[in-house]
């Protein structure tokens, strides 16, 4: 389980989370929608520990990891998986030792078991036989796909999304969320998927929190968020371009309407 | 106007030391990492093939002219007093003392230091910096320490060839241009070159690499924004250290004058 209490974090000024509140469940995939800079990626990096809240409570496992020491949260951030918007991979390295990167750095595996584990994670991802690729060959949903597969070599409890769906054509978007969802149902983690894309939130949410002003303003099952009542709900569920969302941008950049 | 330039230079004084604090803890953090283990030591043989071959021929090729820049530029001067003979030793010892480990430097500083800031600036802005960290994995320990031991190690390996280099171009311009016979020649750079020369000269491009290290990995894990921020910390970097190996080699200059000569 995760746990999130009262967390705040400031960039030069800018409030980018301002107490915010969120409980997600062992084996849950929590969905997080919202506006860009509405402090949906800094939450998870929060969580993983690369960036440090101003105040607030994360709890992992039931583990407070704000203001842990770097050695302790180490052990934490084992069980954890990040998958970077733009798949963070590694330039030097090719394919396979991308993928086997934590299990060489901790050396834990023989180098047959570690082959083994490296081609078992890439053909979870589907993308079988391509070890001595470099990540520059790669297309944008392949190394998604490969970052994911990075992660999923390290076992991790917990699987963290940052905007898996974004600049790929919507066939590998949909490929990405089957993928997300049989992860899920195979290896029973705990997710949660940052995304501005509405049909994957809705395709692989067990629930769904919408992030608005650095807060949670509406938690619920996707059913419940596709029906909610809340004006910027709705707007941001519909994509339109009109509404308080964008009133209040109006008013804050100090246009007039 | 007074006023501003007081200000200006009060600035200008905290912000070195605000960066001189910050390096220390870089090299305190360093240090720490390159003591406890795990130690890798593919990484270290990995970026030590980068620094040495890598920059060998640059460095010998500019000390080869700078070897026979000095012998012309001495021999304008000695042949007015008849001292072309001791053109070898002053080719010799300012090869040894200054100018091989300096020019060295300086030269790995453009090259490596600003590839360093380059590709850990590139690192940081595609998160791959981050991803480190999300793995458990120390970016200090991963980054920086192979790097500060790689030229900690090479930069002096690579002075000793500058200054053999250019101890010959200087032997090229005396042999075939001053009628110095080649024995005359070797002997004198011999009979000049002491050990405390030799000692001096090299304990100081450890320091120099160790500052070329760190000054680059800095650089290149405080980049901010994207390819304009590289371009910009890798300026930075390869300025920053050539104003710090010319300071430290001042430094040392005066420590060795007073140790040597006290």
């Amino acid at each position: 389980m995760i746990e999130i209490a009262n967390l705040y974090k400031t960039f030069d000024k800018v409030q980018v989370l301002n107490g915010l509140n969120l409980t997600v469940r062992d084996g849950e995939t929590k969905v997080i929608i919202g506006r860009s800079g509405a402090g949906k990626s800094v939450l998870l990096k929060s969580i993983v520990g690369i960036v440090a809240p101003d105040s607030g409570s994360i709890k992992v496992g039931g583990t407070e990891v704000v203001g842990l020491s770097e050695h302790a949260y180490n052990k934490v951030r084992k069980n954890i998986g990040l998958v970077f918007q733009g798949g963070a991979l590694f330039d030097s390295l090719n394919v396979g030792e991308n993928i086997g990167f934590v299990l060489d750095e901790f050396g834990r595996l023989l180098p047959e078991a570690r082959r083994e584990r490296v081609a078992h994670a890439l053909s979870l991802v589907g993308m079988k036989g391509i070890e001595e690729m470099m990540p520059s060959q790669l297309s944008g949903g392949m190394r998604k796909r490969v970052s994911l597969a990075r992660v999923l070599c390290m076992e991790p409890k917990i699987l963290l999304y940052d905007e898996p769906t974004s600049e790929v054509d919507p066939i590998t978007a949909d490929a990405i969320n089957s993928l997300m969802m049989e992860m899920h149902d195979k290896l029973k983690v705990t997710s949660i998927v940052v995304t501005h894309d509405m049909t994957t939130a809705f395709k692989i949410a067990d629930s769904v929190a919408m992030f608005y002003h650095g807060q949670v303003i509406a938690d619920g099952t996707p059913d419940e968020i596709r029906n909610s009542r809340h004006p910027v709900v709705q707007q941001f569920i519909n994509g339109r371009a009109v509404g308080p969302v964008t009133e209040d941008e109006s008013m804050k950049f100090g246009h007039v309407r | 106007m007074i006023r501003r330039l007081v200000e200006k230079t009060g600035a200008l004084i905290e912000e070195f030391f605000r960066y001189a604090g910050q390096l220390t803890i870089l090299f305190a953090q360093t240090v720490t990492c390159a003591i406890t283990p795990p130690f890798s030591g593919y990484r270290f043989l990995w970026q030590a093939k980068r620094v040495g071959p890598g920059s060998f021929f640059i460095s010998s090729l500019v000390a080869l002219f700078v070897g026979m820049i000095i012998a012309l530029q001495m021999a304008y001067m000695m042949l007015k007093l008849s001292g072309e003979i001791y053109i070898p030793n002053v080719i010799a010892v300012s090869l040894t003392r200054e100018l091989g480990p300096v020019l060295t430097a300086l030269i790995v500083a453009g090259r490596i230091g600003a590839g360093i800031t380059a590709e850990i600036g590139s690192m940081v802005v595609t998160e791959q910096v981050d991803a480190l960290r999300a793995f458990a994995i120390n970016p200090v320990r991963y980054l920086v320490v192979p790097r500060f031991l790689a030229l900690a190690v090479m930069l002096p390996v690579l002075t000793v060839f500058a200054v053999l280099v250019g101890i010959f171009g200087g032997f090229l311009i005396c042999y075939y241009k001053l009628g110095i016979s080649h024995i005359m020649y070797w002997q004198m750079v011999v009979d000049s070159v002491g050990l405390k020369d030799i000692v001096t000269g090299l304990a100081k491009t450890v320091f120099f690499g160790m500052i070329i290290a760190l000054v680059g990995c800095f650089e290149g894990l405080h980049v901010r924004g994207g390819a304009d921020g590289v371009g910009r910390s890798t300026t930075l970097s390869v300025v920053r250290s050539f104003i710090m190996i010319i300071m430290f080699d001042c430094f040392f200059t005066f420590i060795f004058y007073f140790l040597f000569n006290a």
